[in-house]
């Protein structure tokens, strides 16, 4: 059977522009005849396979082809073949219930040969709705040499609904089967459907059903669950920074959310400095990344120098001043580039829907910030683990007079330290101006849920971080179906209140001498 | 009216590294005892544990049959155990004469303190301490301005202020002068009469002068105990100091 | 009950020019509803908007005291001072739409308008009581202390203490925001309450109503500045400061911290609300963005800005620094953000201990 298919196959693709070169004109003509004429030039017009029989089709369907008493067709006052201006002396084509049953399958078998999947995708879907058992036909050829899997996957599923609404029991059942094989809740809705005008049919129906309602259910978690992981880098992204600046080296910075801001400025930057560059311009992205760090870090290294370092050991000062020095940023930026939101485009690559086996839907650009914050996160451990700069301040942070005493200078390293947790923070904002709305506050959503990140995850521990950030992406998730996206927001910053309660230090905790300093 | 400090089988760890191990002591009322022991031998942590500030991963902790290993800090305090630190913790903020008040023993809580009038024997008992501890002219100056002597000596008054049975000191002569580590050695060996005294030192001279009972510690746990004499001859106390 | 002791020692107090400064200004804004009474000629008249705006000011004076008992003499550095703030003014916003009654767009007897316009069929629950207005004005002070016990006593019993303290309060007041711009929460959503007609029987667009809730406000400064004195000079106050300082050795002194902490808290939280509650008839308005993360700081740095610790600093802040708000924000609003985040680059690094400080040097202490 399959063999014989795909012959077929190969047959209607060599074969089919051949015959149309000969025969195409002549079974247009017939389209001027009687009804019986009519509905047989459809027919052959629709076996054909011929893409221009399509305009032709659909304005005898609506009522705009017209006949010259010649005999010569026109649409809209132009000749239906040449696209010459035609006669006036014309009279519209009539046609009765039987040419256009003929045009329905006609046309599913038109678009179902179109060179474009998205329109043999749409025959399909139509098909689907129509749940006509004429259809069964065309839709085993198309399958036959359908080769794009998505399409072939709507294919069947109208195949499928069209053998429901078959009067045969057999091909009923073979319908049944076919619906239950997939995770779609229209099949399910044609299934109970069917299980009132079937009631012969109803132990098959309901295991169909059973089966959709399992594969529905899975994708919804896998779908929940990767809005967690989307979430969680995001949250992970934002955090990172912080981590490194407030974890590490214990300053507590209320402009990093700033950072992040800067950091989607950058790139809005980049991609208008690039816009005159066609070949350039689908990089703008990548190169805003190193752009972001490198402009966040510099004004990181700047605050640290110029102001921070003034306030070692005094906490809760430099909690207010950085603050202040958010206000500032934010109100320069608000100046600079107006206070509504900035455009930026994501390049091709990170647009549109990847469709995963069992038809999970997953946003491209959210996979690649998934990617992007593991990278990201992968970077700062390799930088703190592996570099000589990690390696002092590693020393730095443990102790800093032995350090010094070991030729360390120790001004430098907090430098480059705060540089380089506010570069994360600016690269984060190169991921997030592709999903949030690049505005002077873009950072002020994030500085909360950052620090609830650090703490909840353990100071100083960037494994912490992590695992805290995708813990509370998905925790938030997963209520948000019941509790709604605000009140999971605020379940979640209430359950991180009550979690300190157990654990003050958060899920990786310093212990022993070293956490109480 | 002075309870027994019983400490059995005491064991501290922090990420692996044992701070205490199986630590057993007594200290009776009325008790005088120094501790000495090398850097890192756990005496700064057996007081943390004592008051309070650290919870023994395993072990017995008792006071006055309290058991201290479930009661905080304020609760353990209240118990009638003053504990003076390494470092002269004062409130800088805050006179001599209020840094005494405070200590006073009296009710603690929020509502007692906003009702607080200070009655003339109270105020006599402070004048006293200061007398004492040789702060009597300095009674409105503000700690912040005392020298490291003087706060060390402030920090023992607010001590006998709180007229505790059992007293924690922690280096109590760091940074005195002789002729002051003399007088702090005197006024403990007379607190000794009525309270426990417990004395971490390193200065063997003074503890020589306190003419206590000694504990040496070592790696968490006791080492040798007895007079000063028997500790300075036994051999393990030697190979610790001296090392092998 | 008195708290004072008999020591004879010279307590740590605003020096004389500070305090003839205090009771000068207090006694200029005693003046003000007076000389708004003044024919429009007069040299002396003082315009509506004057007043109006002084008497915002006195109500950001009780909120700024508040922060300062708790953050400057306690240490409890709260970025969610606002929240309590905000919610003893949604207590007496309530009272306030309760009152409005049938002269409602909807005309509805009882239920305020946006609760017809959703679709109510009765008051909710916690809407019950508030007609009365000793009760609103009780939850104005009750709500605002049971949050910061509760959110205090989670706190101070795990010793949450710093800035992590300070981030669970900004969390707590930016969940508290996001709650209250819900329509289903049952408090107005993002547009709050507004449209008071009248409280305690009095029309409140009059200039006569205008003036007694300037009197009530700042007698109700008055009396919060007694209370917090009060506070301070006690023993519980040298306590406070000895926590601040050094809480773990307050602890070794067998003072149960966590309720001290936890008492002060919650007054300041009271305190707060009371401001509020005042404030709310005063502006004719309050809806979320009062919940804000941004006010409750912006109120932080009006104490820094005074001088933390001393209440003179606290009133001093909260005036100077919402004068030069509003006459900013007159004519050059771009500024004031810059302004503003200045100050507290500015008072952190060269003046921590705020203005006070500044004149007790001048004053030669």
């Amino acid at each position: 059977m399959t063999r014989f298919l795909r012959l077929l196959a190969v047959f209607l693709l060599f074969a089919a522009p051949l015959r149309a070169q000969e025969g195409f004109e002549a079974v247009v003509a017939g389209l001027a005849g009687g009804f019986a004429a009519q509905a047989e030039a459809v027919e052959r017009l629709g076996a054909l396979g011929d893409p221009r029989a399509v305009p032709i089709l659909r304005a005898l369907s609506e009522g705009r082809l017209q006949k010259s008493p010649e005999g010569a067709l026109a649409i809209d006052g132009r000749d239906a073949l040449t696209g010459a201006p035609a006669p006036t002396a014309t009279e519209a084509i009539r046609i009765n219930n039987r040419v256009r049953g003929a045009l329905r399958g006609a046309f599913g078998r038109l678009e179902l040969a179109s060179a474009s999947d998205a329109e043999r995708a749409a025959a399909a879907a139509g098909l689907f709705r129509a749940r006509s058992p004429e259809n069964i036909q065309i839709l085993e050829d198309a399958l036959g040499r359908e080769a794009n899997p998505g399409v072939r996957a709507t294919m069947e599923r109208a195949l499928a609904a069209s053998r429901l609404a078959a009067p045969d029991a057999g091909v009923r059942r073979q319908g049944i089967l076919m619906l239950g094989g997939t995770a779609s809740p229209e099949a399910r809705g044609l299934l109970l459907e069917a299980r009132t005008a079937s009631p012969d049919l109803a132990p098959e129906i309901d295991a169909a059903v059973a089966a959709i309602d399992q594969r529905l259910q899975l994708r919804r978690v896998a779908e929940t669950a990767f809005q967690g992981l989307s979430l969680g880098s995001v949250l992970l992204l934002a955090a990172l920074g912080l981590a490194v600046t407030f974890g590490v080296m214990g300053v507590i910075n209320m402009a990093h959310g700033e950072m992040v801001m800067l950091g989607a400025y950058t790139t809005v930057v980049v991609q208008e400095a690039f816009r005159g560059i066609p070949w350039l311009f689908p990089w703008a992205l990548p190169l805003s990344v190193p752009a972001a760090f490198l402009v966040t870090a510099a004004v990181g290294a700047g605050l640290e120098r110029g102001l921070i370092r003034h306030l070692y050991g005094r906490p809760l000062e430099t909690l207010l001043m950085t603050f202040g020095v958010g206000m500032i940023l934010q109100q320069a930026v608000r100046l600079a580039f107006g206070a509504q939101n900035r455009e930026v485009i994501s390049p091709a690559w990170m647009q549109g829907v990847i469709t995963l086996p069992g038809g999970v839907e997953v946003t491209q650009n959210r996979l690649w910030i998934i990617i992007f914050s593991l990278l990201v996160l992968g970077l700062t451990v390799a930088a703190i683990r592996f570099t000589r700069f990690g390696l002092e301040m590693r020393a730095v942070v443990q102790n800093r007079r032995i350090a010094s005493t070991m030729g360390i200078r120790t001004g430098r390293v907090d430098a480059m330290t705060f540089a380089f947790g506010s570069g994360i923070a600016g690269m984060a904002g190169v991921a997030l101006s592709q999903i949030d709305n690049v505005s002077p506050n873009l950072g002020t959503g994030y500085i909360i849920d950052s620090f609830m990140v650090v703490v909840f995850g353990g100071v100083g521990s960037l494994a912490g971080t992590m695992i805290g950030a995708f813990t509370l992406g998905l925790v938030n998730k997963l209520l948000e179906p019941w509790a709604g996206a605000v009140l999971a927001k605020i379940a979640v910053l209430v359950g991180i209140m009550l979690f300190i309660q157990r654990r003050p230090k958060g899920l990786f905790a310093l212990k022993g001498r070293a956490a109480e300093q | 009216m002075s309870g027994v400090l019983y400490l059995d089988g005491v064991s501290v760890v922090f990420d692996g590294f044992k701070a205490l191990n199986n630590l057993s002591m007594i200290i009776e009322p009325g008790e005088l005892r120094a501790i000495i022991g090398p850097n890192g031998a756990g005496k700064t942590t057996m007081m943390d544990i004592i008051t309070g500030k650290t919870r023994p991963t395993a072990g017995t902790v008792q006071f006055a049959d309290h058991d201290l290993t479930r009661l905080d800090e304020a609760a353990i305090a209240n118990l009638g155990i003053g504990r003076k630190f390494q470092k002269p913790t004062v409130f800088d903020a805050l006179t001599v004469f209020e840094n005494l008040e405070l200590a006073l023993k009296a009710p603690r809580d929020p509502w007692s303190c906003l009702r607080w009038v200070l009655g003339a024997d109270y105020q006599r008992r402070i004048e006293a301490t200061m007398a004492e501890i040789g702060l009597a002219d300095r009674a409105h100056d503000r700690a912040a301005i005392l020298s490291h002597g003087q706060r060390q000596w402030l920090e023992i008054g607010m001590l006998l202020m709180q007229e505790p049975q059992l007293l924690l000191v922690d280096e109590p002569v760091a940074g005195m002068t002789d002729q002051e580590t003399e007088h702090t050695a005197a006024l403990l060996r007379r607190i000794a009469g009525q309270r426990s005294v417990v004395v971490v030192e390193h200065d063997l001279e003074f503890v020589r002068a306190l003419g206590a009972k000694v504990t040496v510690m070592c790696e968490g746990t006791v080492l040798s105990e007895g007079s000063i004499d028997h500790v300075q001859n036994d051999q393990r106390v030697i190979e610790v100091y001296l090392g092998r | 009950m008195s708290a004072t002791t008999i020591t004879p020692a010279p307590r740590i107090q605003g020096g004389t020019i500070l305090r003839g400064l205090l009771l000068a200004g207090l006694a200029i804004l005693a003046m003000l509803p007076v000389l708004n009474r003044l024919p429009p000629e007069s040299v002396l008249y003082v315009s509506d908007f004057v007043v109006a705006v002084s008497g915002k000011w006195i109500c950001y004076g009780i909120l700024a005291l508040a922060i300062d008992l708790a953050w400057g003499y306690a240490g409890i550095l709260s970025l969610g001072h606002g929240a309590f703030f905000a919610l003893g003014g949604y207590a007496m916003g309530m009272h306030l739409m309760r009152l409005i009654g049938p002269r409602g767009v909807y005309g509805h007897p009882v239920l305020p308008d946006f609760m017809v316009f959703l679709g109510y069929t009765e008051l909710p629950w916690p809407w019950w009581g508030f007609s009365s207005f000793p009760y609103a004005m009780l939850m104005a002070l009750l709500v605002p202390g049971a949050l910061a016990g509760i959110v205090g006593w989670l706190a101070f019993r795990s010793r949450i203490t710093g800035v992590y303290l300070s981030i669970i309060t900004q969390a707590m007041t930016y969940a508290l925001m996001l709650a209250f711009f819900r329509n289903d929460m049952g408090f107005g959503g993002n547009n709050g309450f507004t449209d008071f007609k009248e409280l305690l029987g009095v029309p409140l667009n009059t200039a006569g109503a205008r003036a007694a809730l300037f009197y009530a406000a700042l007698v109700a400064l008055g009396v919060s500045l007694l209370l917090c004195r009060l506070v301070t000079q006690s023993k519980l106050g040298r306590v406070l400061v000895a926590v601040r300082d050094a809480e773990s050795r307050v602890r070794f002194l067998g003072y149960n911290t966590t309720s001290v902490k936890l008492s002060v808290f919650v007054l300041s939280a009271m305190l707060a609300g009371l401001a509020g509650a005042l404030y709310v008839p005063l502006i004719g308005i309050i809806n979320p963005g009062e919940f804000s993360p941004g006010n409750s700081i912006e109120a932080v740095i009006w104490v820094a800005v005074g001088g933390r610790g001393t209440l003179v600093g606290a009133l001093l802040g909260a005036f100077s620094v919402n004068a030069l708000k509003t006459w900013l924000t007159s004519f050059a609003p771009d500024l004031w953000l810059f302004v503003l985040g200045g100050l507290f680059v500015a008072v952190t690094l060269f003046l921590p201990r705020g203005l006070v400080g500044l004149l007790r040097k001048g004053e030669g202490r």
